[in-house]
């Protein structure tokens, strides 16, 4: 096993190299002098000069990637041009912003979807089951910034139950360890911070698992009956095991590994739904980073981000492999 | 997928008119057993006919202002209301169409023969050639969609064209490795290799008798993946990177909807609406799609 993950992280590694190759170049695409942005109106051609001598934009191209790579490897992604802050640091600010987003929308999304597909799949071809099946499709094609401004409209405008979005209550601030402000919360013991985390969570969350969860509980749906048809279930009832137990202690492990699988492909979607989520809900994530350092060609921040976000992408992928070997003991790789 | 006849018909590179009617009455009547293929063709139809006939449906422009008429909320003048510069939503909602199909469809279209092209050239050819691209492959592939796509407008420059390009460039990998799959599994079968035997070179071999043969799973990830491009491209313009005012698109129509979302929530209420039909219709034509011609599928999903 620790073979097997050692290996998958070096094949990382090319992975990696390749997107930095990628948008380093990208990046170098990019109409407009990067010296230039950085000084604004005011240099004169000698600022100009001497700027792009300090940078090493006067050096060939390969020089430069050179310079990129060994910074990024040591978390060096260049200053931002917008508040002249590290790139990293601003990253460092905005990630766990985006890891407790996707995460309560996995959590939500991996309950609410196995609970209906279970329940559709125990009353097949039941009003039950249709209703949950057209809401499934529905919940699959939902784009994701229309179901956030929806909640956000019924749930926090006309019942005004729930807060129009931001991170926490106004002036409230949290004591970092994490800088997830519920799991600091959390630590610190600070209630209110929770409660407040809680309430603001609550609908990006729903939002930006939803097709997830729909995703899931079409799959947990077919395998779930697929399971409950099998020979070992029918043993299972006939010596009398509650169905109940029969459900979750006999039929729900092997439908399970198919939905663990879906959950690594659902990460994609998470992240890549998170920009918009954090957009609409002004949670000031990795993904709202993304589109205001890409708005303003911050283009140190936009290469720490990505290469940041592919690197989350890729070990949290790897980190569903792993899980699947240890819920499969069939799967063993060597 | 290719059973004798189609290998046949594979091989000699053209379909007996016979066996082409055969085949044909039997889809028509396979068709009509799938009630999926059928109300998501019905849906489909809705909203292409809308986008055909949008001159002659919308009761207004799409782009004129009014400034008398601003945030109304719907009435029979506005079955959908109107913006904050009294644009009638409900003509807005009818030209979006329009645009949402034709880059959905072009998008989807972009990364269709991308993709094809990579897979089959990958496939056919393995050795260093296959590496390069599914390596290729792989990086795009560790990229979230989104950002790979922001940053392909990022560098192209945001407009609606670019934003599909995007898009399309995103959605090329899976169809990359369809693809590639599909033509391994075909690559050494015979009738295959009887073309090559009788001196056909590789693209005669890949167009006329690998092509065909896996055609099908091309056709029913390309149907999902129309409505899938159409939610991204429009969540581009969402962002900004996509279609500018004062271009009737669902997505940046969402955008400003957001701002009114308290006072005016038709404006944002009815694009997303419209997206969500049109989704529903390719996800439906998709799903029936894929147990008409895979099915081997038939049961996953639902």
């Amino acid at each position: 096993m620790l073979g097997y993950i050692a290996r998958r992280l070096v094949q990382l590694v090319p992975v990696l190299l390749g997107v930095s190759v990628l948008v380093f170049f990208g990046m170098h695409l990019l109409p407009g002098d990067v010296a230039q942005l950085l000084l604004g109106d005011k240099g004169t051609e000698a600022d100009l000069q001497r700027l792009r001598h300090q940078l090493g934009l006067d050096r060939p191209v390969y020089v430069q990637y050179a310079r990129f790579l060994a910074g990024a490897v040591h978390g060096d992604f260049g200053v931002s041009i917008r508040t002249r802050q590290p790139a990293i640091w601003e990253i460092g600010q905005a990630l766990p912003v985006t890891v407790e987003l996707s995460l309560a929308a996995l959590l939500f999304a991996v309950a609410a979807g196995l609970a209906v597909g279970i329940l559709a799949a125990r009353h097949p071809r039941s009003a039950l089951d249709a209703g949950a099946m057209v809401g499934v499709l529905i919940g699959v094609s939902m784009p994701v910034f229309w179901t956030g401004i929806l909640l956000l409209l019924v749930f926090g405008g006309i019942l005004g139950w729930l807060p129009l979005g931001s991170l926490l209550d106004e002036g409230m601030r949290f004591h970092r360890i994490t800088g997830m402000s519920l799991v600091d919360g959390l630590l610190t013991g600070d209630w209110a911070v929770v409660r407040s985390s809680v309430r603001h969570l609550i609908l990006p969350a729903v939002a930006l698992g939803l097709t997830s969860m729909a995703t899931i509980a079409r799959m947990a749906r077919s395998t779930m009956l697929e399971a409950l048809g099998l020979d070992y279930v029918r043993t299972a009832r006939a010596k009398g095991v509650p169905e109940p137990r029969v459900v979750s202690h006999h039929a729900l492990r092997n439908a399970l590994l198919p939905v663990v699988t879906l959950v690594g492909l659902q990460l994609g979607l998470l992240l890549s739904g998170a920009v918009l989520t954090e957009t609409i809900f002004a949670l000031p994530g990795l993904g709202r980073l993304a589109i205001t350092s890409i708005l303003a060609r911050d283009y140190p921040v936009v290469q720490g981000v990505v290469l940041i976000a592919a690197a989350v992408f890729v070990l949290a992928n790897l980190l569903v492999d792993v899980l699947y070997a240890y819920l499969d003991p069939r799967i063993r790789y060597g | 997928m290719a059973d004798e006849a189609g290998v046949r018909a594979a091989a000699s590179g053209r379909t007996p008119p016979a066996a082409r009617r055969r085949a044909a009455a039997l889809s028509w009547r396979r068709l009509a057993r799938s009630p999926h293929l059928v109300v998501g063709a019905a849906i489909l139809a809705l909203v292409v006919g809308s986008a055909a006939f949008a001159r002659a449906l919308a009761p207004h422009s799409p782009v004129d202002q009014a400034f008398t008429e601003q945030l109304r909320p719907p009435s029979a003048a506005h079955p959908f209301g109107t913006d904050e510069f009294g644009r009638d939503v409900f003509s807005r909602v009818l030209y979006g169409a329009r645009i949402a199909l034709v880059v959905g469809i072009l998008a989807d279209g972009i990364a269709m023969a991308l993709g094809i092209v990579l897979g089959t050239v990958a496939g056919y050819f393995g050795g260093w050639v296959e590496a390069t691209a599914m390596r290729t492959v792989d990086v795009m592939l560790a990229f979230p969609y989104l950002l790979l796509a922001m940053i392909v407008v990022a560098i192209l420059g945001p407009s609606l064209t670019n934003a599909m390009i995007a898009i399309g460039i995103v959605y090329t990998p899976q169809f990359a490795r369809l693809v590639r799959g599909a033509v391994l599994a075909i690559r050494e079968q015979e009738f295959v290799e009887a073309a090559r035997a009788l001196g056909a070179g590789p693209i005669r071999v890949l167009g006329r008798h690998v092509l065909p043969n896996i055609l099908s799973p091309i056709i029913v990830v390309a149907t999902l993946t129309v409505g899938f491009a159409i939610v991204e491209t429009a969540g581009l313009s969402f962002l900004g990177l996509g279609a500018s005012p004062p271009t009737p698109e669902w997505g940046s129509m969402l955008a400003t909807g957001r701002s009114y979302m308290l006072t005016a929530p038709w404006i944002a209420t009815f694009p997303g609406l419209a997206i969500l039909v049109t989704v529903v219709a390719f996800n439906l034509m998709g799903d029936g799609l894929r147990d008409l011609l895979d099915p081997r599928l038939r049961g996953r999903g639902f």
